[in-house]
C-alpha cells in the first residue's frame, strides 16, 4: 500500500483549516493527526485543545462559535463513538460542528477490537446529521477539505473529514502464528 | 459534611450582583432554570436542555475563544459529573477568564430526586482541585454567599465554586428552549449583528 506523505498532507490540511478561519485544535491524540497538532502548536495564531474524550470537543467546538471563531475536533474513529449525544447540537442547533476522522476498522485493519465502530463511524455520523466528506487518495484531499468546511461554516452543518485507511495507510501489527 | 441549607433560588444573584458582565453558558434542567432567572433568559446566556455534560466544555470553547470576556458556568452535580474529565482539559488550558458555579444538591432533581453521588461520598472541589485547577472552594450556608461572589471576582481562574443547596425547586422560568434560535440570539448580540 502507498502510504502518503504525512507531513505533506497534513501540513496542507492544517494550512487549509488555517485559511478557513479555524484557530481552535481540540483533540483526542492519533497517529493520523500527530503531525496535524505539532503544527497547531507550532503556529501563532492556532491553540490546540488536548481533551479527555471526544465529546468535549463537540462543546469546545460550539462555544467557540456562539462568540464567532472557528474550531476543529480531531480524533480517530474510535471516538466518533463517544459523540452522538452532544452531536444533538448539530441538528437542534445548527451548530457548524467540523471534525476530522481519522479511521481505524477501515480498508486493511488487523485490529478486530477496531472493526465495530470503524464500520459505524459514517451510519453513527450520519444518524446524528453530520454530512461526510471521504479521502480515499491524496488528491482527494483538497477538495473533500473545501467542500467539508463549507459545509460546516458556510452551510451550518456538521462535517466531517473521513481520512480512510486507504488513505493513511493501515497500522503494521507483529503477526502471531497461524493456531 | 455539613447538610445544605441553601435554597438555589436565592444563590445566582448573590454571585453574579452585575450579570451583564458576563457570558454565561447552564447545563441542562434546574441550572439553566435558575441561569435564565438570572439574567431574564438575556442574549448573554446560553442555556441547555440536553447534551448532559456539555456546560463545562462549552464555557472552555467559549472562555478559549473569547478572552477579553468573562465566562461562566452555570451547572449541577450530575451535569458536571457526567463529563468530569473536561475539569482537567479546563486545567491544561488555564483560562483565567472562566468560572464554573456547580449548583450541587446532590440528586438528579429534574428526573424524581434520586440519589447522586455527591450526597455520599463524592466532593466536587477537591476532584476539581485534584484536576489541577488553582481555585476551588465550597460553600453551605447563605453566610457564605458574599464569599462566594467575592471567590468568583477575585480567585485564581479557571476557578470553580461547589454550592451546596437543597433538593428544592429550582427557579420557575419558562426560557426559550429552541437551541438553533439561542444560538443565533446569542452570536448576534455579542458580535453585535443586528
Amino acid at each position: 500500500m502507498n502510504k502518503p506523505d504525512n507531513n505533506a498532507w497534513s501540513t496542507q490540511l492544517f494550512n487549509d483549516l488555517i485559511d478557513a478561519g479555524v484557530t481552535l485544535f481540540a483533540y483526542i491524540p492519533d497517529a493520523g493527526n500527530a503531525r496535524l497538532i505539532d503544527l497547531a502548536q507550532a503556529h501563532n495564531e492556532a491553540r490546540p485543545v488536548l481533551l479527555t474524550s471526544e465529546e468535549e470537543g463537540i462543546a469546545v467546538c460550539a462555544g467557540a462559535d456562539l462568540v464567532g471563531k472557528r474550531a476543529v475536533m480531531c480524533m480517530q474513529s474510535s471516538g466518533v463513538g463517544n459523540c452522538p449525544n452532544f452531536l444533538s447540537l448539530v441538528k437542534g442547533g445548527r451548530f457548524p460542528i467540523l471534525m476530522v476522522v481519522s479511521m481505524r476498522g477501515d480498508y486493511g485493519e488487523q485490529n478486530p477490537w477496531q472493526y465495530p465502530m470503524g464500520q459505524a463511524v459514517e451510519p453513527v455520523l450520519h444518524a446524528m446529521g453530520v454530512l461526510t466528506f471521504r479521502v480515499e487518495t491524496p488528491d482527494e484531499l483538497e477538495p473533500a477539505t473545501t467542500a467539508a468546511v463549507n459545509a460546516a461554516f458556510e452551510g451550518g452543518h456538521g462535517a466531517a473529514l473521513i481520512l480512510s485507511q486507504k488513505f493513511l495507510g493501515a497500522k503494521p501489527f507483529p503477526k502471531r502464528k497461524a493456531s | 459534611m455539613t447538610k445544605p441549607t441553601l435554597d438555589r433560588r436565592q444563590v445566582l444573584e448573590t454571585l453574579f450582583p452585575q450579570p451583564a458582565d458576563h457570558l454565561f453558558v447552564s447545563g441542562l434542567a434546574g441550572a439553566s432554570k435558575d441561569a435564565a432567572g438570572l439574567t431574564d433568559d438575556g442574549d448573554n446566556l446560553f442555556t441547555m436542555a440536553g447534551t448532559m455534560g456539555a456546560a463545562v466544555p462549552m464555557g472552555l470553547g467559549m472562555a478559549l475563544a473569547a478572552p477579553e470576556a468573562k465566562v461562566a458556568v452555570i451547572t449541577g452535580d450530575g451535569e458536571m459529573l457526567m463529563m468530569m474529565g473536561a475539569l482537567a482539559t479546563v486545567a491544561s488550558m488555564a483560562p483565567a477568564n472562566l468560572s464554573i458555579v456547580c449548583l450541587d444538591n446532590g440528586c438528579h432533581g429534574e428526573t424524581g430526586g434520586q440519589p447522586g453521588h455527591t450526597a455520599m461520598r463524592t466532593d466536587l472541589a477537591k476532584i476539581g482541585a485534584g484536576a489541577g485547577l488553582p481555585s476551588t472552594l465550597t460553600i453551605t450556608g447563605v453566610d457564605e454567599l458574599n464569599k462566594g461572589a467575592r471567590f468568583l471576582q477575585e480567585a485564581k481562574g479557571p476557578r470553580l465554586l461547589v454550592v451546596r443547596i437543597t433538593d428544592g425547586p429550582a427557579t420557575a422560568y419558562l426560557r426559550n428552549m429552541d437551541p438553533a434560535a439561542c444560538r443565533l440570539r446569542f452570536r448576534n448580540a455579542y458580535l453585535g449583528i443586528r
